[in-house]
């Protein structure tokens, strides 16, 4: 028994990017454990999915065709039935949105230790989960004991995995109770407005660094001086100081400007999810060690309400 | 309706630190609200003052140091706190999701409430689980990731949005009793005024050990062993100006025309 059970998501007749990066992790991990890499596709067009994540590495594509949506109660009870059915060493689910909301459950219900947003994973008689603490300023890794394990993955830290495979695709019958509780109703686009910063050049992005809404109009400044596009991390858009529109990051736009200047931002994951396609990153911040200066090619370790205005009084 | 929201104190690490063994050195941390926690907090509140609910509840899972934090959002309206602690779990190493959830279902079976609102993730160990976790200990519903809600008290339903990735929303209806994980931005988290911390200086703060809660030191024991922690390596190969400001921005303008984007 030594096998890996992987979940895959979908959204809106898509699969999403992390199913095939969890399959990377999964055969990474079953080569270790010299057990079987097994999928399972919830929901949607499963035969569809089904197909398009039969890659390289994958042995066999389980399908539970209940709903077309991700719903929690519908996940947790299909997973649950298929670890029973697979008895897997480590069940793998991506940690997203949907991933957080049924992991936690299963890993509960089976009595699974969890470890969540795992980085990195190593398997040596036992498995060893590598996770970020304190806004990524820490890394630890954690052995993670027990004779089955749940762990949920970052998003974009295994490559997608490619090549043609040849698992065994099979519909799975589970008895699932589609009315326990939660039901989804629909969707709403949020955003929209008076600027796509995703067709930016240049964007000035601005982060809790700034301190007070007042302190916006510096920045501002600079844009003007620049004509630069302002965008934002998520605090300054929480605060209400600036729209939904200008928030670069995994819950606000992805950006792919030339340069992107991020000024007091710290570089939290779920905002670098937005803004890491960009050509050229730079960073103002006054900690030398926060995250955002991993991903930038420039960097000023410095005060920006020092530094701003000497860069508008370059442009003007 | 009664209402429970999990505080969590969180640490959050100096700009410059040591790492001692498998932990943070203390002197390089600071404690604070978890920022999750405060919208939390905030969304019960306005659930009292909307009508809804009659009582707001906080439990923490901490140390006597972390009144200091509970006595903030007692401050911005919650009418007790109850504070589980021990000293089994001083001398607990990483208190892992399976933990927190065993020790936050006791205090909820003791307090009976019709919902429980916590943060997303605590800021420090970001695990982003217990939550859920405890919904499913309950046998209660739940949803994660909510940054909006809008309780029905007719059918007893939470209309709630889930924030998803990539700027869409889940629209979802909950029956209660339910656990909702709450997202920042769902509100604007009050400052605790001067007469609420006045007020919040007679609330009530009851401290629960193991034994209260009718637990034994088997609650805290964990498969998960932090074996080592150490600043991540640096993959930069950031080119970092040096001088002072002016010279620094001075050599940022060069490469922003260099590249193009400003003149
Ligand atoms: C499910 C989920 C989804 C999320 N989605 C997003 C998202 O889409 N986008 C997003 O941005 N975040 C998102 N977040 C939040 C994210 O985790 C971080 O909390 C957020 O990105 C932090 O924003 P920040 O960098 O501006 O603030 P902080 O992390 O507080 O960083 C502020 C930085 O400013 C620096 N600073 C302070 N003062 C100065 C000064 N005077 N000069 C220069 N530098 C200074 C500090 O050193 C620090 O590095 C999400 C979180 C969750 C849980």
């Amino acid at each position: 028994m030594s096998d890996v059970l992987a979940v895959t998501e979908h959204r809106r007749g898509e699969l999403r990017d992390v199913s095939f990066e969890v399959i990377t992790a999964g055969r990474q991990l079953a080569d270790a454990t010299g057990g079987d890499l097994h999928l399972a596709v919830v929901g949607g067009d499963t035969e569809a999915f089904a197909d398009s994540l039969n890659r390289e590495g994958v042995d066999a594509i389980h399908t539970v065709s209940v709903g077309e949506e991700f719903n929690h109660d519908v996940y947790a009870q299909a997973v649950e039935a298929l670890h029973a059915e697979v008895d897997p060493e480590v069940l793998l689910t991506p940690n997203s949105v949907n991933g957080l909301d049924y992991a936690p459950a299963v890993a509960n219900s089976l009595d699974l230790p969890l470890a969540t947003d795992a980085v990195d994973l190593d398997y040596d008689d036992g498995l060893t989960v590598t996770r970020e603490m304190y806004g990524s300023k820490v890394e630890t890794t954690i052995e993670v004991g027990g004779d089955q394990q749940a762990v949920t993955i970052r998003g974009a830290e295994w490559p997608a995995a490619e090549g043609v495979g040849d698992a065994e695709i099979a519909e799975f019958e589970a008895d699932i109770d589609t009315d326990a509780g939660s039901t989804v109703t629909g969707f709403e686009e949020v955003g929209g407005g008076d600027v796509d910063i995703s067709e930016a050049d240049f964007i000035v992005s601005i982060g809790r660094g700034i301190e007070e809404e007042e302190n916006l109009d510096l920045i501002r400044d600079l844009v003007e001086a620049t004509d630069a596009t302002l965008a934002s991390s998520r605090p300054i858009v929480d605060n209400g100081w600036l729209p939904k529109n200008r928030q670069v990051g995994q819950s606000g736009k992805v950006v792919t400007p030339t340069v992107y200047l991020a000024i007091g931002i710290s570089g939290a994951v779920q905002h670098v999810a937005g803004m890491k396609g960009a050509d050229n990153i730079i960073a103002v911040n006054t900690d030398p060690n926060a995250p955002i200066f991993d991903i930038a090619d420039y960097g000023i370790v410095g005060d920006l309400f020092e530094v701003v205005p000497e860069l508008i009084e370059q442009f003007e | 309706m009664k209402v429970l929201v999990t505080v969590k104190e969180v640490a959050e690490v100096a700009d410059d630190f040591e790492i001692e063994g498998t932990e943070v050195d203390e002197r390089y941390l600071e404690y604070d609200l978890n920022e999750w926690d405060d919208y939390a907090v905030e969304e019960a509140v306005q659930l009292k003052e909307d009508g809804p609910a009659d009582e707001v509840v906080t439990v923490t899972i901490g140390p006597e140091r972390s009144e200091e934090t509970i006595r903030m959002a007692l401050a911005k309206g919650a009418d007790r706190a109850v504070r589980v602690w021990d000293d089994a779990l001083e001398d607990a190493g990483l208190l892992d999701v399976e933990t927190k959830t065993n020790l936050l279902k006791s205090v909820v079976e003791e307090e009976d409430p019709d919902l429980v609102l916590s943060g997303v993730q605590a800021g420090d160990d970001a695990f982003g689980a217990t939550g859920v976790s405890l919904a499913d200990e309950l046998g209660f519903q739940w949803g994660a990731v909510v940054n909006a809600l809008d309780y029905d008290a007719d059918e007893n339903v939470a209309h709630v949005h889930r924030e998803l990735e990539g700027g869409v929303e889940e629209l979802t209806d909950i029956d209660l009793p339910a656990v909702l994980t709450i997202q920042t931005g769902i509100n604007e988290p009050r400052y605790a005024s001067l007469r609420g911390i006045r007020q919040a200086q007679s609330k009530e703060i009851a401290p629960k050990s193991l034994d209260d809660l009718g637990l034994d030191a088997g609650v805290i024991e964990s498969d998960l062993d932090v074996t080592s922690m150490y600043e991540p390596e640096s993959e930069s190969d950031a080119e970092i100006f040096e001088g002072d400001a002016s010279e620094t921005a001075g050599q940022l303008a060069e490469v922003l025309r260099e590249k193009g984007v400003a003149e």
